[in-house]
């Protein structure tokens, strides 16, 4: 379209510009704070320039706050997150859309309706259920007339109590669904009489035509599990062994007024927490985004 | 939904979506079950089943100023929150979709904050608006104790709308420009040539036409800032200073986990899961059949 408007363009030019500094200026002035050594971090206003103190600061942290661990920690739960989900999601997906039978529209109502109702709002029970998985069946049990001791199994501290609640909703099982609709009805006949049967069907033509929406929901599995904080925060009692990488953050900041925080170590572990999400998020940006905007619909 | 359908091996289909049933009831059906059971209920001090209370914990909790003040707070924060966010992200899609030079590098940037945890990014806000270091600070050097989230209440809830609202840009973003982008390039075209002008066109025809998803994000925003807000609060202000940032998921964590008392935690719980539901409810019903233009 031509048009001139070079005031308006001027105008529009300056207020991206001011908005790309703002948006961008916490990763920045995490960056800085991190990299300064403690006096110049409290110094008002804090130079903006990069101090050289970084690499000191990353290492006295990771030892203070047990990254290695924590890390591996939050590596372990987000990758199982991601792989749990999409095997889980696509599974599930593939049965509502391509096989017949008469449960199936409750069975996706049932699942559907997890989503409106997130982690948060029902953590005290979930967090109960957690800490004995089996008392679900114990109460049917026993409402039954059946008194059968059952052992106690229970999911604090262990890495299935950090995952399986993350799994347990109907995101992706969504996005699998919205993509399984839309592929057309000659394809799995098609696929039918060339004799492959349900599963050929799924491994050798669903699967890899769902390449791009499993990277999309991988990615933002694997942000979301990362970025995990009160489930995590409640499942993991053993510090020491289970702690994830964003507990840690807690820990660097006092609550009360009797200290001064320090604040360049602080950032430094900041910078190591928001490190791998911001990079997936940067690396991946495309698929993120086409992932989000297909939930919506 | 029929239009599938191909296979017809019952016993495949059940195996399939047994594993997500079987996860799906036991981290959600029961525990939202269990929650509804525990708000009718009272544990017994010596051990033993729960005895019915009927009513009785809903009115503790409605008898109690702390629990109103906790949701008039929530109510501020979703509002702001969801109003500042949706302001800014719109306006900065509305003119990244004018393709000037560099825009693409601006929709690149402008979705990052997405990335950041919350207690990340409440760390990050903290510092930047300590009274004692970092920069708000300079404010109090010029006039000392101007600036204080630490101590004022209305200072400590305006810092966690800040960091909720800059968290939830690149998401808002991302909707708001995809909204922008799909809308038919002769349009506006058509727009400029009966001579209406950028700011006009964005007026009359792009936002009229990206209401629906303004609507969608505006229930998105409410209920995010409801429920995924722990983070953020818990590592800037824990609820203080004197509950002005007591937002209602951290005052279950509080009740629930701290004070041990799960009847009250559960009764809070069912409150905000009614909540929660509403909103998603008036999407569905409402957003999703009024707004519809084109």
């Amino acid at each position: 379209m031509i048009e001139r408007t070079p005031i308006l363009n001027l105008v529009s030019q300056a207020i991206l510009c001011i908005a790309f500094v703002a948006i961008l200026s916490p990763f920045y002035i995490v960056f800085a704070a991190a990299s300064h050594d403690f006096v110049t971090v409290n110094k008002v206003p804090m130079p903006l320039l990069p101090g050289g103190h970084l690499w000191e600061n990353l290492s006295e942290v990771w030892v203070k706050a047990n990254f290695g661990q924590a890390m591996r920690n939050s590596l372990i739960s987000a990758v199982a997150v991601t792989v749990g989900k999409i095997s889980l999601a696509s599974i599930s997906a593939f049965s509502i859309v391509f096989f017949n039978y008469r449960a199936r529209m409750l069975v996706f109502w049932l699942i559907f309706i997890t989503l409106m109702l997130p982690l948060e709002v029902r953590i005290v029970p979930t967090y109960a259920v957690a800490a004995n998985v089996l008392s679900p069946l114990k109460s049917m049990l026993s409402f039954l007339g059946l008194s059968i001791t059952l052992p106690e199994w229970n999911l604090l501290n262990t890495y299935p109590g950090l995952v399986l609640p993350l799994i347990a909703t109907a995101t992706g099982t969504f996005l699998y669904r919205q993509f399984f609709m839309t592929i057309p009805n000659e394809l799995a006949e098609a696929a039918k009489m060339d004799g492959a049967g349900p599963i050929r069907f799924f491994w050798q033509i669903l699967m890899p035509l769902s390449k791009s929406n499993m990277a999309a929901l991988a990615a933002i599995m694997f942000v979301y599990s990362w970025n995990q904080y009160l489930w995590p925060l409640l499942v993991v009692t053993d510090q020491q062994n289970y702690a994830t990488a964003t507990m840690q953050l807690q820990k660097l900041v006092p609550s009360g007024q009797a200290e001064p925080p320090v604040w360049n170590t602080a950032m430094a572990a900041n910078l190591i927490v928001l490190l791998p999400p911001a990079l997936v998020s940067i690396l991946l940006q495309r698929f993120i985004v086409r992932g989000l905007i297909s939930t919506e619909k | 939904m029929d239009k599938h359908a191909t296979f017809s091996n019952t016993w495949l289909a059940t195996a399939l979506i047994i594993p997500q049933l079987l996860l799906v009831f036991v981290f959600f059906y029961w525990p939202t079950a269990e929650a509804v059971y525990w708000a009718f209920t009272l544990e017994q001090p010596f051990g033993g089943s729960n005895q019915w209370v009927g009513m009785q914990n809903f009115q503790t909790v409605f008898n109690d100023s702390k629990y109103w003040n906790s949701v008039i707070v929530s109510i501020i924060f979703a509002l702001a929150t969801t109003a500042l966010s949706l302001i800014i992200s719109l306006g900065l899609a509305l003119l990244v979709d004018r393709r000037l030079p560099g825009h693409q590098l601006f929709s690149f940037a402008y979705f990052i904050p997405y990335a950041m945890a919350a207690p990340a990014a409440g760390l990050a806000f903290r510092f930047i608006f300590a009274p004692s270091a970092g920069f708000m600070a300079a404010i109090n050097e010029w006039y000392p104790n101007l600036w204080n989230p630490a101590t004022n209440g209305s200072h400590a809830l305006l810092l966690i709308i800040l960091c909720q609202s800059w968290q939830s840009i690149g998401y808002n973003f991302v909707f708001f420009l995809a909204a922008l982008q799909s809308i038919p390039r002769t349009l506006t075209e058509a727009g400029a040539m009966d001579g209406a002008s950028v700011l006009r066109r964005m007026a009359d025809i792009q936002i009229p036409l990206v209401a629906p998803t303004l609507f969608f994000l505006i229930i998105i925003n409410l209920t995010d800032s409801f429920v995924n807000s722990f983070g953020i609060v818990d590592i800037t202000t824990h609820g203080g200073p004197a509950r002005a940032t007591d937002l209602m998921v951290y005052k279950i964590y509080f009740d629930g986990f701290k004070a041990q008392d799960y009847s009250l935690a559960a009764a809070e719980s069912i409150v905000l899961m009614l909540l929660v539901i509403a909103l998603t409810f008036f999407q569905f019903r409402f957003v999703e059949r009024r707004v519809h233009y084109n």
